[in-house]
């Protein structure tokens, strides 16, 4: 019996979408704890996002509403600026410290 | 199996593949690229639930703006050389144990739930550009200035951020 007996429904529902999203959701979650790389981490942040949007665009779209995929429209803008931001503060980190190893970063720490 | 499953689980297949490789990639280069495939192909799951529009903004601002500031940052960096250091053996199992125990508690939770949408026939009025925008500039009108704002002002924090300071290159 798998999970959510997705190879037992003979057409595509939304619990399809529920385990394809769930499944990049984790696989984020595991490269933020497992990557040592601030860059690698941010990446894997993007795939977490990604995951949340696709579901938001398919309970949208089985639901018949739009508003599911305007919140994607607005998630991807939150995105964009974060990444931007994200990206600057690494380079200035780089430029003092050249590492962006997380685990060198303990500065506040003492 | 009609030709749509055979798209939605090839999609999701690379979708996968490339995420874990993203993650287990040495080469952040190849992560970065990798990564690419996986937007590529999860905008090919937009198109396959007729999103038309995110399609296309998921295409410009993820392989075009997003992806590009990755790849320039990294090159900035050079750090294409595989230098990285690994966790600790214990912290490598913590996280697979945590991240596995993730996706158990995510799927029984929505088995639990017993989510029951049939896929009604697509009008062709959901998703594309005509009533996106229509909702957008209507409903979501007051939020949709924000995010400008918004973007306005993480471009100009960005630009503070990176430049350089004249003061700290004196003493």
């Amino acid at each position: 019996m798998t999970l959510l007996n997705i190879f037992a429904d003979p057409h595509i529902s939304i619990n399809h979408y529920i385990a394809v999203s769930a499944m990049l959701f984790t696989i984020g979650v595991f490269g933020v704890l497992f990557r040592r790389n601030a860059i690698t981490i941010f990446m894997c942040i993007e795939l977490m996002l990604n995951s949340v949007n696709l579901l938001l665009v398919a309970f949208s779209t089985y639901h018949h509403d739009n508003s599911g995929q305007v919140f994607v429209f607005f998630i991807m803008a939150v995105a964009a600026a974060e990444v931007a931001v994200g990206l600057a503060i690494l380079v200035t980190i780089f430029r003092n410290l050249h590492t962006i190893d997380i685990d060198e970063l303990k500065n506040l720490k003492n | 199996m009609d030709i749509k499953e055979i798209i939605f689980w090839s999609l999701s297949t690379i979708a996968f593949i490339t995420a874990i490789y993203t993650v287990i990639a040495k080469n952040p280069i190849f992560s970065a690229i990798s990564l690419l495939v996986c937007f590529a192909s999860i905008a090919g799951h937009y198109l396959l639930l007729n999103a038309q529009f995110l399609f296309i903004v998921h295409i410009i601002v993820y392989a075009g703006a997003i992806m590009v500031l990755f790849l320039t940052t990294l090159m900035l960096m050079n750090l294409n050389e595989e230098t990285e250091k690994h966790k600790p053996a214990i912290a490598q199992i913590a996280a697979l144990v945590i991240a596995v125990a993730l996706g158990i508690v995510l799927m029984l939770a929505v088995r639990k739930a017993n989510v029951i949408l049939t896929m009604g026939p697509i009008t062709g009025s959901i998703g594309d550009v005509k009533s996106l925008g229509t909702v957008l500039l209507s409903e979501y009108f007051y939020p949709f200035e924000f995010i400008s704002v918004l973007l306005l002002s993480a471009m100009v924090g960005v630009v503070l951020l990176m430049k350089k300071d004249k003061t700290a290159a004196l003493k």
